[in-house]
């Protein structure tokens, strides 16, 4: 399972102070324990701490790189955000995340081919998020045209169908496998799917077990890839096991230590 | 028409090992053995490197096996009791390495000493210039005495030692740790069972790239797809970056084609199953032959033709 940590947030208090005060070592430390604790990618966002965000991103990109080699994945919203990141990035790079309107996507992937970055599209355009399953889908293919027509590696393409908490919709579990199960049928080879996983459980009791319930039923139908706690070590073994299940990992007694960092 | 590339690449590598040691190196091989380093499946280069070519490891008994057929006998007959003069057979019949199996420690088959034992392995260290494979007898307790003896003895001369089993792991490990061997896990037919061993012995500290899996072979009609089944999927996930599975196998081929009834039936026996002279050669190198396709590294043979014919399927593969 490829992990994006979501803990370098300027949504985190912890994170907004450091940002505020440029203090590094606060960066230092959830970059070295996250990288620890299995992180693929490191996801560096910079919230609504700053005023400005560029600059903000280029210190958290550069601290978090004075720590540790973990490729790194650019989280904003802002185009000029994620340039900034990728002025500054030395390791392999993520661009988190583009709209799936084309014109957008054009950018994007552009973008990710001349950084040789992967690339995380979201399954929603201006008319907003879709709802239902048909038009996830129907996004999710023109992305995956999109990754054509730019000579993109289906392998650096990431579709986040976008999960809602279930505060706003309990329907939407159920239909985001459903989801998952169609976007591996786009391509051959198919792109990676991912999900912000801690969104799922925002508002929630237990977030932990709906968090790590949900992940074992997404990478069954599957999800490969998360935004998620990597630190919720009862979450990581989750999807060891799961991956297990389904046959990704040969079984041996002590499976989980074998794949655990 | 633009053809798709189809060129599938691995995202892991079987570990590359290397079994003895020149006299720069601290041992006093005239040559040493790589196995191991595959990117690919077997034999096709189209993807990937398909590594090393395997190695032929030819047996030599510290006993005289009880059981051989006359056609694989007849080879051996005046060096049956002089492991030393067994080996140089062997070097000269086109081994890559010399398995010295320890059978006669066996407290049924000899219960040979230590003194003894030790006084084999260095006269086989003297014989011949090609690196060693020591195996014990799977009795542990013989085994947990006499293997470390044999160890120091071959100390500096990077040898594979085995086995280790998940009964049975941890003097095995310790003395070819400290002695600077590589180490045989030892599984049987058992894929999970492989793979934990390997866990067992990195957890002690042994490295995993002087390890080399075994899983009790089956010879052709013995069990040979179970054998077959459990290669390939160890080797497909050590191909997919497993990296407890990506350590190079050995199989022991000649034992068990010649105990089959196919190689030991004369022609008074089995008339109609063709020569007894030619049927244990072609077992053997059918046997060997098809679990090469597997994904193995290392082969345990005993016929001198069978080893000839198998040595040139693999140049005509490579």
């Amino acid at each position: 399972m490829i992990t994006l940590a979501e803990r370098i947030n300027g949504q985190f208090l912890d994170v907004k102070k450091a940002i505020k005060e440029r203090n590094p070592s606060v960066i230092h430390d959830l970059a070295k324990k996250q990288t620890e604790a299995g992180a693929t990618y490191l996801d560096i966002n910079v919230g609504t701490a700053a005023a400005d965000q560029e600059d903000a991103m280029k210190w958290l990109v550069e601290s978090t790189q004075e720590a540790v080699s973990t490729p790194i994945a650019i989280d904003s919203q802002k185009l000029s955000v994620i340039k900034a990141g990728l002025e500054v990035i030395k390791n392999d790079v993520m661009i988190n995340s583009a709209q799936g309107d084309p014109d957008v996507l054009d950018t994007y992937m552009k973008l990710a081919k001349e950084h040789n970055a992967a690339l995380i599209c979201l399954t929603m355009n201006k008319e907003g998020i879709p709802q239902n399953v048909d038009t996830r889908i129907e996004i999710a293919a023109e992305i995956a045209g999109k990754a054509m027509e730019h000579d993109v590696d289906m392998d650096k393409i990431y579709i986040d169908p976008i999960l809602f908490s279930i505060p706003v919709d309990q329907k939407q579990p159920a239909y985001m496998l459903e989801v998952f199960n169609q976007i591996k049928l786009i391509s051959d080879p198919s792109p990676h799917i991912t999900v912000g996983l801690s969104n799922l459980a925002q508002g929630t009791q237990e977030k932990s077990l709906i968090c790590r319930t949900f992940l074992a039923m997404a990478i069954a139908a599957g999800m490969d890839t998360a935004l998620m706690d990597v630190l919720d070590t009862e979450l990581m073994d989750t999807a060891i096991c799961a991956e297990m299940l389904l046959n990704k990992q040969i079984y041996s007694d002590s499976f989980l230590k074998a794949a655990r960092p | 028409m633009e053809i798709a590339n189809i060129v599938d690449k691995c995202a892991g590598v079987v570990k590359e090992v290397t079994i003895g040691a020149t006299k720069d190196e601290g041992g006093t091989r005239g040559k040493v053995v790589t196995i191991g380093g595959a990117n690919s499946i077997p034999f096709l280069d189209f993807d990937g490197s398909p590594g090393h070519k395997p190695a032929i490891a030819m047996d030599v008994y510290d006993v005289p096996p009880e059981e051989w057929p006359e056609p694989l006998l007849k080879h051996y007959a005046d060096v049956i009791d002089n492991p030393a003069n067994w080996a140089k057979k062997c070097a000269e019949y086109g081994a890559d390495l010399i398995c010295l199996k320890l059978d006669g420690i066996h407290p049924d088959k000899g219960n040979k000493s230590a003194e003894e034992t030790v006084s084999t392995v260095k006269s086989i260290l003297e014989a011949v210039d090609i690196p060693l494979v020591i195996w014990g007898c799977e009795n542990d307790e013989r085994d947990n005495e006499i293997m470390p003896k044999v160890s120091e003895a071959a100390k500096g001369e990077k040898c594979l030692l085995g086995g280790a089993t998940q009964e049975n792991y941890k003097t095995i490990t310790a003395v070819c740790l400290a002695d600077g061997h590589n180490l045989i896990t030892q599984a049987p037919v058992d894929i999970n069972i492989g793979k934990q061993i390997n866990i067992l012995v990195t957890d002690l500290g042994f490295p995993n790239d002087r390890i080399v899996m075994f899983q009790t072979t089956g010879a052709l009609g013995y069990g040979i797809e179970y054998c077959y089944s459990i290669h390939e999927r160890g080797r497909m996930a050590a191909l997919s970056g497993d990296n407890q599975m990506a350590t190079p196998v050995i199989c022991d081929v000649g034992h068990e084609a010649w105990r089959a009834k196919e190689a030991k039936a004369s022609d008074e026996e089995a008339p109609q199953w063709g020569s007894f002279a030619e049927r244990g050669i072609m077992w053997e190198a059918i046997t060997a032959t098809t679990l090469m396709q597997s994904g193995v590294d290392i082969i345990r043979m005993n016929h001198p033709e069978a080893v000839s014919i198998v040595k040139k399927h693999i140049e005509n593969l490579t």
